[in-house]
């Protein structure tokens, strides 16, 4: 049953659109797979215990360069997302090595990362003869045909499986990473960083190639919210705001499970979306009063999120945390 | 003013600017000794202290503004008003969370950051509101001071003078200090960690509400000034080492002063942005803070 599960939701989901392909509903399914990827991107080097607030920089540094390089270079989107992606991971290997190399942990490891998060919301903001400041900024339409070259696409359907196969992609990397010799070391460092060192594990590289690959799937979905949205801005792409989101949907969902981060982008967007449509635009604020109730209740009484809870309780064993 | 007779007046515009920094700075070490106390005591870090002022600026908004209670009035009932907020931050979210992972204490204050963004949002509407206070503008040969600044200058420092009166000169202070240097040690020496954990949070929260007094004078409150703040604040007390108060202290003038310096020459924006990228540069440097003893 458990090795057939994967298969059966993913053939699901394939077969979905088939049968039913409202517009909206379409529309909401591409958003969670995006955020989905999003918040496991940052849960593969979440779930070792290396917290990081600067997520919502390379969401945005993925985001902006990909637009930018296009509008101003003509650059097709599948040169500009690695070069963003590069851009990314070299910006989270500024960060993480001193932070590693000086023994930069825990809260100290969250706020250092923050200040990232900022930097990239402020350049942004700041240098808005270029990306159009706090205005937002939209990357150029193609021309009739040349969608594929600027990797845009009017149609829902391409774009839902798109979404779903970087989903799928990015569950199987976070599967791969769970179950390779990293995740052993980077486990044993998170117990005691000391003790790991001393039995051989090369803490500072360990850590170093797990930052790399969250900075650059991060990144990466970032470019892919830029290519479905075509509208960027800088709070909606980074900053605090868009890294404590990624932070509380993990959690909420549970991010020492496979499938904990996607629970989370469920929960959260259909929140959000439900309290939209209910109270219009009275809602407004609304749905952060939950989110925030929510992110401290289940802090307190659910760290190891919904999903997490539920596995325990199926598989009969407490996992610990 | 024109730059005439071939003397440039370039460098008054930067005294002004460094005038300008110094005052700002006197306000972030405000806002910093309040959550390096909260961290140097109970070892948390309230991501949403920048929060609390935001509710504080509220409450000096609505009493000042629609209610007409006398500017000093308000001002000391918000101190109260925040401080009680910091006493109920710590009962409800970070006393169950006490012996919890430090990033789960850092997490659930982010759930309140956002908790508070969004009840402001719902309460008082997205609108920028202000006092409508017009503070008067000194002038010192050429150069212009801010009055609102220099008051929240001079307050911020009394605030501070008070506060390290109160942890070098009173029974609590002292417990206070002892809890901060020995966690394990003081509840065996007979001290109530609870009752301290209280007072030292209604103290930050204190703070907080002194920081929002000032800052309504100078700044439109909105329900995300917050992020205006709270990440500035973050980075001094981290470049001045976490729970180090001297440290602190320092860190915001240096960082007040690149902001102010750097916003002259540039954008406001640019000014932080210098200031960021300062902040990582130094972690490179001295990891554990400016002040940091080599160990």
């Amino acid at each position: 049953m458990n090795r057939a599960l994967p298969w059966i939701t993913g053939a699901v989901l394939i077969a979905l659109p088939f049968v039913y392909k409202a517009p909206y509903p379409m529309h909401l399914m591409v958003v969670v797979l995006i955020w989905a990827f999003a918040y496991t991107s940052w849960s593969v080097m979440g779930r070792f215990g290396l917290v990081s607030l600067g997520h919502g920089g390379f969401f945005g540094v993925g985001a902006y360069s990909t637009a930018l390089l296009w509008n101003y270079f003509h650059l097709s989107p599948w040169f500009g997302v690695p070069i963003g992606m590069v851009l990314a991971v070299v910006l989270a290997l500024v960060v993480a090595y001193p932070c590693s190399r000086f023994r930069i942990t825990g809260h100290y490891f969250a706020l250092v990362t923050l200040a990232l998060s900022a930097i990239v919301l402020q350049v942004a903001t700041a240098s808005r003869d270029i990306t159009g400041g706090s205005l937002g900024y939209t990357p150029e339409r193609a021309h009739a045909g040349g969608g594929l070259i600027a990797f845009q696409f009017t149609d829902k359907l391409t774009w839902y499986f798109i979404a779903l196969g970087v989903w799928a992609i990015g569950l199987f990397i976070r599967w791969k990473v769970d179950h390779s010799m990293i995740a052993y070391a980077l486990e044993a460092i998170a117990e005691d960083e000391d003790a790991a060192g001393a039995a051989g594990v090369n803490v500072t590289s360990e850590k170093l190639k797990v930052t790399a690959l969250s900075a650059a799937m991060t990144a990466f979905a970032g470019a892919l919210y830029c290519q479905y949205q075509m509208f960027i801005s800088p709070d909606t792409v980074s900053g605090i705001s868009v890294s404590l989101q990624m932070v509380f949907a993990a959690v909420v969902g549970g991010i020492y499970v496979l499938p904990g981060p996607t629970v989370g982008a469920i929960i959260t967007i259909l929140l959000a979306e439900g309290l939209r449509i209910f109270f219009g635009t009275r809602a407004l604020g609304w749905d952060n009063l939950v989110y925030g109730t929510l992110l401290v209740v289940f802090i307190i009484f659910l760290p190891q999120g919904l999903v997490g809870v539920a596995w325990n309780k199926l598989t009969g064993r407490r996992q610990s945390a | 003013m024109t730059v005439s007779g071939g003397r440039p007046m370039f460098d008054i515009y930067l005294l002004e600017a460094a005038i300008n920094g110094i005052l700002l700075g006197g306000v972030l070490a405000l806002l910093a000794l309040g959550l390096n106390l909260i961290f140097g005591v109970i070892d948390v870090v309230w991501i949403c202290y920048a929060e609390l002022i935001m509710m504080g600026m509220y409450g000096m908004f609505y009493m000042v503004s629609v209610y007409h209670v006398p500017f000093l009035i308000a001002a000391v009932l918000t101190v109260l008003l925040v401080a009680a907020l910091g006493v109920l931050l710590h009962l409800i979210v970070i006393a169950p969370l006490l012996n919890a992972a430090p990033i789960n204490q850092l997490l659930a204050t982010g759930g309140v950051l956002a908790f508070l963004q969004a009840l402001a949002t719902v309460m008082f509407g997205i609108d920028f509101r202000n006092l409508g206070i017009r503070m008067p503008v000194i002038e010192i040969s050429d150069m212009y001071i801010s009055y609102a600044r220099l008051l929240a200058f001079g307050t911020a420092l009394a605030g501070m003078v008070a506060v390290y009166l109160f942890l070098s000169r009173t029974y609590t202070g002292t417990a206070i200090r002892a809890i901060a240097q020995d966690r394990q040690i003081m509840p065996l020496m007979g001290v109530d960690t609870r009752k301290i954990y209280l007072v030292t949070s209604a103290i930050g929260g204190g703070l907080a509400g002194l920081a929002s007094c000032l800052l309504v004078l100078q700044y439109d409150v909105h329900p995300f000034i917050g992020l205006t703040f709270g990440p500035i604040t973050f980075m001094i007390c981290v470049l001045g080492g976490l729970g180090n108060m001297v440290g602190g202290f320092v860190a915001a003038f240096v960082f007040a002063e690149i902001i102010s310096i750097a916003g002259l020459y540039m954008d406001l924006e640019w000014g932080y942005v210098f200031a960021f990228v300062f902040f990582i540069v130094m972690m490179f440097i001295r990891p554990r803070g400016l002040l940091a003893r080599r160990t």
